[in-house]
Order: structure tokens, then sequence, then C-alpha cells
């Protein structure tokens, strides 16, 4: 073989390596199922094989059942701690429900960890607001507990969060003793509630108090529309644009950025996000079907 | 940088042209163009009595007809009715399989190098650039496709200069045609008049190779000057184009145009056009399993923006709007397909204008995004 085509035929071996890691998925083993809700499960799972997924906060995998196919699903665990992988899952089609009903033993597949971070530690000196909508808490888990893990670098650290119902809140437990705590701030508001709720009731917009604009990192996870509104409210007070980070959903089958159904406009939601800078996609989200 | 060892011009004449598909054929599975079912497709290819001869196209918005040429030309028509993308990016591709037998679990890439490969004899000048932006948006990429990347790195590509554009044509307006840019092996200008021979020319250092150890004659002025006025007559009976100008502009600032939902009115979402389209690259990924087996498939399928599905989330689809659709294919191949990958997603080769059912004319569409909203097309003052 020549020179040039033993260099091509390394390129090629480089290429196809990179291009298997990403498209052929490792076994994942279900440590635990913990249930969450009516509809909404967290597994804690374990690589059969080989390392653990080291991950950022807001990254998300290809979560799969053998034989019945995958879906994108944020990581809900601790991103200081990756030898768990955490995925909280709501039972929403075929492929969730077979997630959802894994048991302890059961293996599912994995690939990933895809996309942007939350990039956490562009906030580091300041106010971190953190606002979620229901399954939307689960991707900003991670977020929090990186901030928790190193709470003295920020100064006020604040959680609203918004569930449809009390029965649809997520980590109760944790919720609970997340508001316990003396550095943190965590607000809880529900959309219909039944007369035993002592809690508050309407939308997570409603729980945003004074911010400190400048020194703001806001990061935003719920329904679109519930993200528009919160961008616009924080948007109201001063927060800069580039300051607000919204995690979006889209159709996605590779995760990689090779199978188009993502797409945003120009923006492959698994590449270029799903975490964006709010200026990047608010105008995009305002475009009907886009 | 240009390369000593390629750019060399000779003349093959058919016999000549022969020798050529055999040399290939020694080494690689040969395809090539060939009527079949009524059109001229992509297929394995012996000998050179199987490429069209004497056969020309009639392609036009919604129509396509073979027509009996008045000379032995081989490659006298343009664009074949399937794209040669299916040669490296397969219908179906399977990826992985899942051994699940109930104790434990394995993985298994699907991906073995192939015995041969594939050599794409006579394609046009369009779907040259096809590959090249195939290599953009599936090579160039954080990850690659590993599948695309073992095809395409054997491919031996031999193009035809294209010299009777159809109707449908546009590739002058989007630069890619008629005479073929780089990324070729061999290139061919067929010459028709006095005696039949075709100029060939070297692209790569492997054509160069192949070009030596063919029967030719040295090429002449008059064998240049021949092939420079058969492309230059092409080029200008192009009749179709694309107002390239600020379009990416039109397309991403006018979600809201009016002209998404009249086409909408036409468009069927049959997904043809995305089919026909040499550069549509969107995939699903399936998952099939059999009863009984602990053996369960993953393979890549070719998708289609067109389809309802294709947006499907929970909860149900982002575009369930057929102007949504068509908006999204169109605004991807021609806007945001150069903020992605640098390129334009569309090569001018006008399948989709001929395979819509309903013959809507991509250049059309463009146009109507240039006027201003309310502005009906062909507008007659009385």
């Amino acid at each position: 073989m020549s020179e040039s085509a033993q260099e091509a035929s390394a390129d090629l071996d480089a290429l196809v390596a990179t291009g298997l890691a990403g498209l052929v998925p490792r076994p994942f083993r279900v440590d635990r199922s913990r249930r969450e809700t009516a509809d909404t499960v967290t597994l804690t799972l374990a690589p059969v094989t080989g390392g653990s997924l080291e991950f950022a906060a807001g990254q998300f995998t290809m979560l799969g059942v053998p034989g019945v196919g995958e879906v994108p699903i944020s990581i809900s665990g601790d991103p200081t701690w990756p030898d768990a992988l955490q995925h909280t899952v709501r039972d929403v089609g075929g492929v969730s429900h077979a997630i959802a009903s894994a048991r302890a033993g059961d293996v599912l597949t994995v690939r990933g960890p895809f996309g942007t971070g939350w990039g956490v530690g562009d906030g580091e000196g300041g106010d971190v607001l953190i606002v979620a909508g229901g399954i939307g808490l689960a991707p900003l888990r991670p977020a929090l507990l990186e901030l928790l893990a190193h709470r003295h670098r920020y100064r006020t650290v604040t959680l609203l969060y918004g569930a449809r119902t009390p029965q649809d809140i997520l980590f109760a437990e944790e919720l609970a003793g997340w508001r316990g705590r003396f550095d943190l701030e965590v607000e809880l508001s529900v959309d219909y509630a039944p007369p035993s709720w002592r809690g508050r009731v309407g939308l997570v917009t409603a729980l945003i108090a004074s911010v400190a604009p400048e020194q703001t990192l806001a990061l935003v996870c719920g329904p679109e529309v519930m993200m528009r509104f919160v961008t616009t409210e924080l948007l109201h007070r001063g927060v800069p644009a580039g300051q607000i980070r919204l995690s979006m959903e889209r159709a996605m089958s590779c995760g990689v950025g090779l199978c188009g159904h993502c797409q945003l406009r120009e923006l492959f939601v698994c590449l270029d996000g799903p975490v964006f800078r709010a200026d990047r996609v608010l105008g995009l989200m305002a475009v009907e079907e886009l | 940088m240009p390369n000593q060892s390629t750019g060399t011009e000779a003349v093959l004449d058919l016999p000549g042209l022969q020798a050529l598909v055999d040399a290939l054929a020694a080494t690689h599975t040969v395809i090539g163009p060939q009527v079949s079912d009524g059109a001229i497709v992509l297929g394995p290819l012996a000998r050179v009595d199987q490429l069209p001869v004497g056969m020309g196209d009639d392609q036009d918005a919604g129509s396509y007809r073979l027509r009996e040429r008045t000379d032995r030309a081989v490659f006298g028509y343009a664009a074949s009715a399937v794209p040669a993308k299916r040669w490296v990016f397969p219908p179906r591709e399977p990826m992985s399989r899942t051994h699940d037998d109930g104790t434990t679990v394995s993985v298994e890439p699907v991906l073995a190098r192939p015995q041969r490969p594939v050599a794409l004899f006579g394609v046009r000048s369009c779907d040259l650039a096809a590959l090249a932006v195939h290599d953009r948006a599936l090579l160039a990429r954080p990850v690659p496709d590993p599948w695309y990347a073992q095809r395409r790195a054997g491919l031996f590509i031999v193009v035809a200069a294209c010299t009777t554009p159809a109707r449908s044509c546009f590739c002058v307006s989007m630069g890619t045609g008629p005479a073929p840019g780089a990324g070729f092996d061999l290139s061919l200008t067929e010459l028709v008049e006095g005696e039949h021979r075709f100029l060939v020319t070297s692209g790569s250092p492997a054509g160069e190779q192949l070009l030596a150890r063919l029967p030719t004659r040295a090429a002449d002025t008059v064998d240049r000057s021949a092939a420079d006025a058969a492309l230059r007559q092409a080029a200008e009976s192009m009749t179709r184009a694309m107002p390239t100008d600020g379009l990416a502009a039109l397309l991403l600032g006018q979600p809201e145009h009016p002209a998404w939902a009249e086409v909408a009115q036409r468009c069927l979402a049959c997904g043809n056009c995305t089919l026909a389209c040499p550069t549509c690259f969107c995939t699903s990924i399936v998952e099939t399993a059999e009863l009984g087996s602990p053996v369960s498939e993953r393979a890549r399928v070719w998708d289609s923006c067109f389809t309802a599905d294709f947006s499907h989330m929970h909860g149900g689809s982002v575009r369930t709007g057929i102007s949504a659709r068509y908006r999204q294919w169109m605004t991807h191949k021609l806007g945001a397909w150069v903020e992605q990958f640098g390129v334009s997603g569309c090569v001018g080769c006008g399948r989709c204008i001929t395979w819509c059912p309903v013959g809507i004319d991509i250049t059309e569409q463009a146009r109507a995004l240039a006027r201003p909203a309310g502005q009906e097309p062909r507008e007659r003052k009385p």
C-alpha cells in the first residue's frame, strides 16, 4: 500500500470507529426502578461492560429496549457521580412504555451522552434560577445537583417548579429535602389541586420573584409554551437573553445530527441543543409548526 | 494545489469504452445507466450495449418520457430517474444486532467491509455534486456515518458530462453543471458528430492510472473544441433556472409567506421528491425482532420530512400541516442547508420537478417567495 493509501485507510478506520461509537448502543442493566408518579419512573442503570457514562448536566442519551426501539431521554442523575446512570421516564408512547416498565435486572441499550449541557459553571459568582415545568424537572435535576455540589461558588440558587397536580410532582422526597435547606430557595406551584392542597396554585411564571437581572443565569425546561412565557417574563425583568437557557425537545432517531428528524430550521436540536440560549430559539419557537 | 498526475486528456472509441467497463469490472461492481420499465435508471452494467443506446428523454414538471434519438449516443439524456445515492447510502442499512437470551444481552455492530467497491459509470455532474454534498452532510460531522464512509472510500466515479439537458434541469443556475466539477476519477464527454468518440479526462491518480491502461488515442484540438462546443450548447439550451440571489434569506425570513399555503393545496405530501432527490439524507432507525428469536436488528431506513410521522413526538407531530412540511423541505434544501453545511442542498438535477405527481416546480416556488405577498403568479393585465 502506498503512503497516501495507508493514510486514507487510517482516516477511514478513524471515521468508522467514531461513527460506530456514536451509533451502536451499549447494554446497561437496570439496578433500580423507582416510581415517581402514576406514569413516571426513575431508572438507575449501570453498564453491563465497559466504563460508566461521564456526562454534562443537560445532556441526553438514546435509551432503548432491545426489539422495541429507542427514544431520546434526558439524563436525570448526578453529574458528579456518573457511576449510576439515571433516567426519569414518562410513559407516553410505545418505547417509553417499555422503558418505564423495565424492572431491576432488565437490560436496556444506551447511546450517548449527546447534545449540549446547561453550562451551569457559567453562573459562578452570580445567581442561578432554575424554572421547571412537569417532566422538565428531570433534565434540570443534574444542574441542581451540580450547583449543590459546588454551592459556595454561587450566590443565590432558586428552583421554581410547576406541576399539573400534586400527584404529578417528581422527586417528591428529594424536593422536601431541598426545601429544608437554607442555601436553596424552592417554590412549588400546581395547575390543579384538590381542597387538601396547601401549596400554591397557578402558573410557574407567577413564582418568579425579584431577580438581579445582570447577575442571573436562568435554566428553563418544560412545555414550549411554558418556556416562552417564562422567557418573556425574565426578559421583561431585564435578564439578558444570552443568560436564559432553554432545553428543547424534538423527534430524534439518531441523536447525532445524521437523521434529520430534530431539525428546527438550521438547528439540529440533538447537536446544537438540546440546551440553547434563549435568543437562539425564541424567534423559531414563535413560528407555528416550524 | 494542481495535481501533476491528473488532468490528462485522451480519446476513447466505443470499443475503448467497453475496455474501460471491463477494466473497472475487474475490481469493482460497475453501476451504470440503462433502460428499465420505460425509464433510464442505474444498475449493474457489464457491456456498453446495455447503455441506453440511441435513447433520449423528455423531462418536465410531472412528466418523464423516453424518446428515440436520431443518433447512436449512449449518454444522450439527462438525469437518470433514480439518483446514485442508493449505491453509497442504501435505502436500508443494517446498523447493529442485539442478542438477548434472557440472561445476557450483547450488541454487535453490523459493518461488513464490502468485498467489491462500486464504480459509478456514466453518472452526471449533478450526481457528482450531490456526492460532495453528502460528504459534508454524512462524513464531515461530529459522528460520521460509518457505512457511508466505507462505501464512499472505495467508490470510483466515471462522470459523463451532460450534453442533452432536459427541460427540468437547472444545474447551470446552481453552478453544478453541465461540465463536471471536482471529485471524479474519470470524466467522459461524448462526441457524436463524425466519429462516435469520448473525450476522457482524468481527475484523480486512480483515474490517471486506469486511463493509462486503456486503448486511447491522443486528444487533438478538434476533439477539445467539439467537447467545449457540446457543453456550451448544453448550458445555453437549459431553460430552467433557480433564482439563487438572496434565496436563503427569502426562505429563512418568510415562514408565513402565503406561497406556503398555496403550494400545500397542490402538494400531496407523497415524498416522491425526497426519494428522487440525490441529496435528501433523512432517515429513521427501525428495530425489527422475530418472534421466538433472541436477535433483534436495528437498521437505518430512508425517511421523508413529508410524512406526518417524521416530526412525531409524544402528543403529536410538530408539522401537522402539509404547508409546514413543504416549507421544511424547501427551506432546508435551499436555506438552512447552507447554514448547516456551507453549501446548498440543491444540485439542480430537476428530479423533484420531473417526479412530482402534480408537477410542483421548486424553481417556481422560489420565485413565488420573491414576490410580495398577495401578488399572483402569471398575472396578466387585461
